[in-house]
């Protein structure tokens, strides 16, 4: 008994050192974005605003009412989904051919697909920028979609194929002779079951071109596609000799909310095990 | 409804390796057929050409009067359980039954009244509405058929659908697909390597040895009249004994003694030299209980290794010595058949009555009606009754 005790109070220590090393920053933040302007210039180490220095909702009203952050937030929701939407689309075709088809060439795709994903996005930028003003994309959302993309299917073929290869080809057989043609056994029993890869593809390739600041800040000029990241750099409020300290972390906190919803909603669609039963276990 | 023809269906891989060779097999309509042998004689295979699932190199598959050969799993009608059962996880009971007809874009109504009554003649009613992964053994067992019933298929297939069970719970559902196939009246064809599910649930049964078939007959005509070694070494358990043996006259010569035979059976095997004799273990009995029931038949003296006593029956072990060819031939046999190379020794079934005891001599009585004589060389049952031993491809010329 006292040893198992001793173990429980061991693992609640540790889970409380570790969230309060990760959350730290995080509340940190939030405790900024509800001081003055004036409190944080002055020096309000406290946690808590110190009296008179509290402003409430202000910055956050102040941010909101700006006209290009909110913009930007748009831009960010915008693209994040539609490349993670083409991504997981695409990346799950893939990864079904990769997992289930036999044909010349795979090593390679794969192999191909690995470089890239450990293809240092800098070095990219250069030529994107080039490239897009040349054709018309520079400033616009296909602009940073199409690179979002080409970053993130690597990674998101590798985690769904894996997924495949999981699922006993007897599902599809037996869907097959069951009357389905090829196409309604991939989507009515070999998506549902790969749905847990599909939804950490999803968070994956969300996680990435949300919080992507190179591209967006280099592939982008204006409100036209600058996502928040690239937005929040060019925050400089009233004084540009006085960088408004309390007013970015209000927008960070905004620029946080949409990603944890997102994870909340996915995460409950990843159910571990979901393909027990299939078979004699 | 319909009966499957496979004429001459050839199955090569992309090797060269034949797994499935010239095999030809009448499935008629309503028939319960078997395809046995041991693992890698291409029994699996077969199934899933039938199926549509594995491509046929040559030979035509026909089911009623369509040939199928170039038509998708979807368009052939049939209905399989997998070994695995291959249950949808992510649906229901009533989801995965209910599937087939949801593909067939069946009204709801009919759906659900397909659904139930297939659910009630496997007494699935109270688990319409779990998903698989909660289900016992037995229960996904009966799922996976209940998917396979609901729909009017023109044949059931069967891959193995009982050795994922544990034996007594494979023993029950033996029975019921029995019950099922006869109240249903559907053509079916299921696979396994099980002798007993073969012998038990089949109307014929093809046995089938590295892609070739060796025999196609009822269950009794295998028992009675194998056409060759591997089938006589394959079928009934414990496996039929294989001595050495010559010929002369009327009589078997054996290690243990000489055995007369019927002349008719004698006159065939005459003039071969060195043969192989195949006993099954019951036709020995302790020779003072065959003489109290009088029996005719032979009696022969041999040194008893071990005694198994069952109660109803007791198994005597009877080391002996075989010449090099028949050991290599015998070694050669126990190969294909899966099993362990073993010492050469007489099993030996008696009556439990039976007061032999290990390590003495003991009299032993043997039918010498029931006794098969093979020709080392090629297998074959020399002894075959061919009026009542089915088909045995090679052999019709001479039937």
């Amino acid at each position: 008994m006292g040893n198992g005790i001793r173990n429980r109070i061991g693992i609640i220590v540790g889970c409380v050192l570790i969230m309060v090393w990760c959350l730290l920053p995080v509340v940190w933040i939030i405790s900024l974005s509800f001081k003055s302007e004036t409190a944080i210039t002055n020096g309000s180490p406290g946690f808590f605003p110190s009296d008179g220095g509290g402003a409430g909702w202000d910055n956050y009203q102040a941010v909101w009412d700006n006209e290009q952050f909110r913009r930007a937030i748009l831009n960010s929701i915008g693209i994040s989904l539609i490349a993670t939407l083409l991504s997981v689309v695409v990346a799950t075709l893939a990864a079904y051919a990769i997992a289930r088809l036999e044909f010349r060439g795979k090593k390679a795709v794969l192999t191909i697909a690995l470089a890239i994903a450990m293809f240092p996005v800098v070095s990219l930028v250069g030529p994107l920028f080039d490239m897009w003003r040349a054709i018309g994309l520079y400033d616009t959302w296909p602009g940073l979609i199409i690179p979002y993309m080409s970053f993130t299917l690597p990674l998101a073929i590798w985690t769904l194929s894996a997924f495949f290869r999981e699922i006993p080809w007897e599902m599809e057989q037996a869907a097959q002779v069951d009357g389905a043609t090829s196409w309604q056994a991939f989507r009515k029993v070999i998506v549902p079951l790969a749905a847990p890869g599909v939804f950490t593809a999803a968070i994956l390739t969300f996680f990435f071109a949300w919080n992507d600041f190179v591209f967006g800040i280099s592939l982008t000029s204006t409100e036209n596609a600058r996502p928040i990241p690239a937005s929040l750099s060019f925050f400089v409020g009233s004084d540009p000799f006085n960088r408004p300290a309390s007013l970015l972390a209000a927008g960070a906190v905004i620029a946080t909310v949409p990603i944890v919803i997102i994870v909340l909603i996915f995460q409950r669609k990843i159910v571990a095990g979901l393909t027990s039963g299939a078979v004699k276990g | 409804m319909a009966a499957i023809t496979m004429k001459n269906i050839v199955k090569q891989y992309g090797d060269g390796f034949p797994a499935v060779n010239d095999v030809s097999i009448d499935v008629a309509d309503g028939e319960f057929m078997i395809l046995v042998g041991p693992s890698g004689c291409g029994k699996s295979t077969l199934l899933r050409m039938i199926v549509g699932l594995e491509d046929i190199t040559s030979g035509d598959m026909m089911i009623g009067e369509r040939r199928v050969n170039d038509l998708a799993p979807r368009e052939r009608n049939l209905a399989m359980v997998f070994q695995n059962y291959a249950l949808y996880p992510h649906l229901t009971v009533y989801e995965n039954i209910a599937f087939p007809l949801r593909l067939a874009k069946k009204p709801d109504s009919e759906v659900d009244r397909l659904v139930r009554e297939a659910s009630a003649t496997l007494e699935l009613d109270e688990h319409l509405e779990r998903k698989p992964g909660n289900l016992s053994g037995g229960q996904r067992q009966r799922v996976a058929m209940g998917r396979a019933i609901v729909r009017q298929a023109d044949a059931f297939l069967f891959d193995e659908p009982l050795s994922n069970l544990d034996a007594k719970l494979r023993g029950q559902m033996r029975t019921e697909i029995a019950r099922l196939q006869k109240r249903l009246g559907i053509t079916t064809v299921y696979v396994t390597h099980d002798q007993t599910e073969a012998m038990t649930l089949g109307d014929r049964v093809a046995v089938l040895k590295r892609g070739l078939l060796q025999q196609l007959a009822t269950p009794r005509e295998l028992y009675e009249n194998p056409g060759n070694l591997f089938v006589a070494g394959f079928i009934g358990s414990p496996p039929m004994n294989f001595l050495p043996a010559t010929v002369e006259g009327n009589r078997v010569q054996l290690p243990f003694g000489s055995v007369e035979i019927p002349a008719e059976k004698a006159e065939r095997a005459a003039g071969r030299g060195l043969l192989i004799a195949g006993i099954r273990p019951e036709h020995f009995e302790d020779a003072s209980l065959a003489a109290a029931e009088g029996r005719s038949g032979s009696t022969f003296s041999a040194n008893v290794d071990a005694v198994e006593w069952l109660g109803n029956e007791t198994y005597a072990y009877i080391p002996f010595e075989a010449p090099d060819e028949v050991k290599q031939q015998l070694h050669q046999l126990e190969k294909d058949l899966d099993g362990e190379a073993m010492r050469t020794q007489l099993v030996v079934s008696l009556d439990g009555a039976s007061r032999i005891v290990e390590g003495q001599d003991a009299e032993i009585w043997v039918d010498g009606r029931r006794i098969h004589l093979f020709d080392p060389a090629s297998g074959e049952n020399l002894t075959v009754d061919h009026s009542r031993a089915g088909r045995i491809p090679g052999t019709e010329v001479s039937a």
